[in-house]
This record gives C-alpha cells, sequence and structure tokens, in this order.
C-alpha cells in the first residue's frame, strides 16, 4: 500500500481496481469443486486475492480487496454462496477475510520484483500470499476457538486445495502475462 | 438470489432506525459478545438478538437462510471444541458465535445499501481533510456491481467456447481467456471514465 493516503485513483487505475473486485467476486459464481475423495469442496474465490496481486501488482490488487470487502461489508452478496453483509466479519473465518488484504499485497509486492516474472517467482509469490492469508486467519480463528489446536486443525483441511489453487493461479498468471505483458507495475 | 443485495425489505423499527447509529449499536453488541464469556450473558444477548428478529420479521426464507449458517457453523466449530477443549468452551464459543452472527445478519436485513453508504460517506467526513473523497464511494458501488453483470457474461461466454473446443475440463483453458478479456475490459472502462474527466482532478498523482 502507498504510505501516503491516496485522494483518488486516476482512471486507469480506478478502473483496474472496480473490475478486479468485481471479477474476485465473479470467481465467488463458481460452484465448488470435489477434488478426490476429501469431502471438502474447493471453493475457487479465495483465489483471487493472489491471483490478483500476481496479476496487477501489491498496489491496484490491495485497492481491489479493500473494495471488495468495502461492498462486502455494506451487504452486498459478493462472496462465494451469496454471502455478504458484516457477518462474515465477526464470524470465526473473519481472519481469512481480513488476510486477503495482507495476501494481496504480499503476492503483488513479490511478483513485481521482476519485470517479466517467470513461474518460479509467480508460484512463489501466489505460495507467499496464501501464506499471508493463513498468518492472518489462523490467529483470529484461535481467539474464536480459543485454543490454536482447534483452529490449526480446522484449518487443514483446506490445504491441500488451496496448494492446487496457488499452482492454477501462477499457471494462469504467467499465460496472462505473455499475453498482455506490462501489466504487473501499471501501464505508463 | 437477490442481486442488489441481501435487504429485505419491511416497514420495522428496526427497519425505520437510521443507518448510522444502528450500525454503532451492532458494533458493540458484536465486540461484548466476543470479549464476555459469561454462558449466562452469552444466552441473554442471543435471546436479545432473537427479539430483534421478531420485531423486524424478515421473510421466512431469508431468517433459515441465516439459520442455516449458523447451525453449520455451529456444530461444526462447537464439535471440534467439545472434542478438543470442553463443553464450558464449546457453549461459549457457540454462543458468542450465534449472537454475533445474528446481530450482524440483523443489521444487513434491515438497512438498505444506499442508507449503509450514505451513513458511511458521513460517518468518513471528517478524513475529508486528509485527502480522502467519501462521495467516490457511491461511484465505486455503482461501477462494480455493473463490472460484476460484465464479467460474469464474460466468463458465460469463454466457457461456452471452452466448451465448444472440446476443452470444457482444463482449467487453464478457461481461465486465461477470462483473465484476459476480464484485464481488457478494465483498459475500456479506464478509457470510458478518462473520457468522462473522472481521475483528472488529480492526474498529478500518478507520479506517486
Amino acid at each position: 500500500m502507498s504510505d501516503r493516503p491516496r485522494a483518488a485513483a486516476p482512471a486507469a487505475d480506478l478502473a483496474t481496481t472496480v473490475v478486479l473486485a468485481a471479477f474476485i467476486a465473479v470467481l465467488g459464481l463458481f460452484p465448488g469443486v470435489y477434488v478426490g475423495a476429501s469431502g471438502v469442496p474447493i471453493v475457487v474465490q479465495n483465489m483471487g486475492p493472489f491471483l490478483a496481486g500476481v496479476l496487477v501488482g501489491a498496489r491496484r490488487a490491495v485497492f481491489a480487496l479493500l473494495l471488495l470487502l468495502a461492498l462486502v461489508a455494506i451487504g452486498l452478496p459478493l462472496l462465494s454462496g451469496g454471502r455478504g453483509g458484516l457477518a462474515p466479519f465477526v464470524g470465526p473465518s473473519g481472519g481469512f477475510l481480513l488476510g486477503w488484504i495482507l495476501s494481496a499485497l504480499v503476492s503483488g509486492l513479490i511478483a513485481q520484483r521482476a519485470r517479466r516474472p517467470g513461474l518460479p517467482l509467480l508460484l512463489l509469490a501466489a505460495f507467499a500470499g496464501l501464506v499471508a492469508d493463513y498468518l492472518v486467519g489462523i490467529p483470529w480463528l484461535a481467539v474464536y476457538t480459543g485454543s490454536w489446536s482447534t483452529a490449526v486443525t480446522g484449518s487443514l483441511v483446506f490445504v491441500p486445495g488451496d496448494l492446487a489453487k496457488v499452482v492454477i493461479a501462477a499457471l494462469v498468471a504467467s499465460l496472462v502475462h505473455r499475453a498482455l505483458p506490462g501489466r504487473l507495475v501499471g501501464r505508463t | 438470489m437477490n442481486p442488489l443485495g441481501l435487504y429485505a425489505p419491511g416497514t420495522s423499527p428496526l427497519h425505520r432506525a437510521p443507518a448510522g447509529p444502528k450500525l454503532l449499536v451492532l458494533l458493540v453488541v458484536v465486540t461484548l459478545v466476543v470479549v464476555r464469556s459469561d454462558v449466562g450473558w452469552l444466552a441473554g444477548a442471543c435471546g436479545l438478538v432473537a427479539v430483534g428478529y421478531a420485531v423486524a420479521r424478515p421473510p421466512w426464507a431469508r431468517v433459515w437462510q441465516v439459520a442455516r449458517l449458523l447451525l453449520v457453523l455451529a456444530v461444526f466449530v462447537g464439535g471440534l471444541q467439545l472434542w478438543l477443549v470442553g463443553p464450558q468452551a464449546a457453549a461459549v464459543t457457540v454462543l458468542s458465535l450465534v449472537a454475533a452472527l445474528a446481530a450482524a445478519s440483523l443489521f444487513t436485513l434491515t438497512t438498505r445499501i444506499d442508507a449503509v453508504v450514505a451513513a458511511v460517506e458521513r460517518g468518513l467526513g471528517p478524513l475529508r481533510r486528509f485527502g480522502v473523497r467519501p462521495e467516490r464511494l457511491g461511484l465505486l458501488v455503482g461501477l462494480t456491481v455493473q463490472a460484476v453483470g460484465t464479467l460474469a457474461a464474460i466468463a458465460a461466454s469463454v466457457r461456452e467456447a471452452a466448451v465448444a473446443r472440446g476443452a470444457g475440463r482444463s482449467p487453464t483453458a478457461f481461465a486465461v481467456p477470462f483473465v484476459v478479456r476480464t484485464l481488457r475490459h478494465a483498459d475500456e472502462l479506464g478509457e470510458a471514465l478518462a473520457a468522462r474527466g473522472v481521475g483528472d482532478e488529480d492526474a498529478d498523482e500518478r507520479t506517486g
């Protein structure tokens, strides 16, 4: 995030922010996919934050996430399964929602270290974004459940699916960067 | 699903209460519920929220939606707690969970989105001297809702194209064109906004 408060983004930044926020909301429209024998559906929406980060860089991705979460908070049903309002934030998984902002920041900062990031860097960036989300989400969950072991155990089921999402996000981003170069630091 | 939000129209006192104070009350209730760990007190809070629902009388389908979510969470989190910690901790967690989530949902059910936007714009007013422009919020809400519709249509057409090519099961055959067209749409929207003078006022920000 920039150091000083920004008055407002110029048109291109504003448009990217708005469209990416909508993009992550649309990811929530896809039904969960069941992978293998695990009974946990893999929802694609939570790959949105680190995908946004590795696509357009930290600043724009963070603004997109702030916008999306603000719209969810005022009552638009933009989270997967048509959830919205203030309830998702105060619930036990609220930390994972707020962690999206850190996730976009971390993945974006790593990805934009290279002008033309290759797959290994994108993988690293997306993975770091995922870890950042867990770093916010698990302590929050632990406050709710009152025990670290419950929080960690409860989160473990999502790890395999989330790792798959990291790989998909990095693959998609590397192909998109080849098709539309120069997106990471903003077009000038 | 109602695309315009989770608001359920009504005329109850809760519907008519101004959004700003209502939001403040909600924040106080949620904070208290998360901080306190006394079972009797938490049960009282749940009762109070239930009275709120009785006053607001949202449609049964919407109440059922909220109740189903709460039930799933209560069983999952409560079960884990019961197994790993004990009945006392499980009761506290489940009760505070139910009270906080039900109260937050009640706010969302009884408050129109434009009322929330107006309240937040007023609340952010004092930040104006630091360069924040709260009136942008309304514009952003409108643009984003519109973009959700556009991108959903793009997703559907990209999906059809992938299926027609026989690549319906490959994630990248769908995702890559979808993301590319999403970013192109951002470019078009940026040009349209620039043509209407949005962002001109602070073009010098660009160097920052």
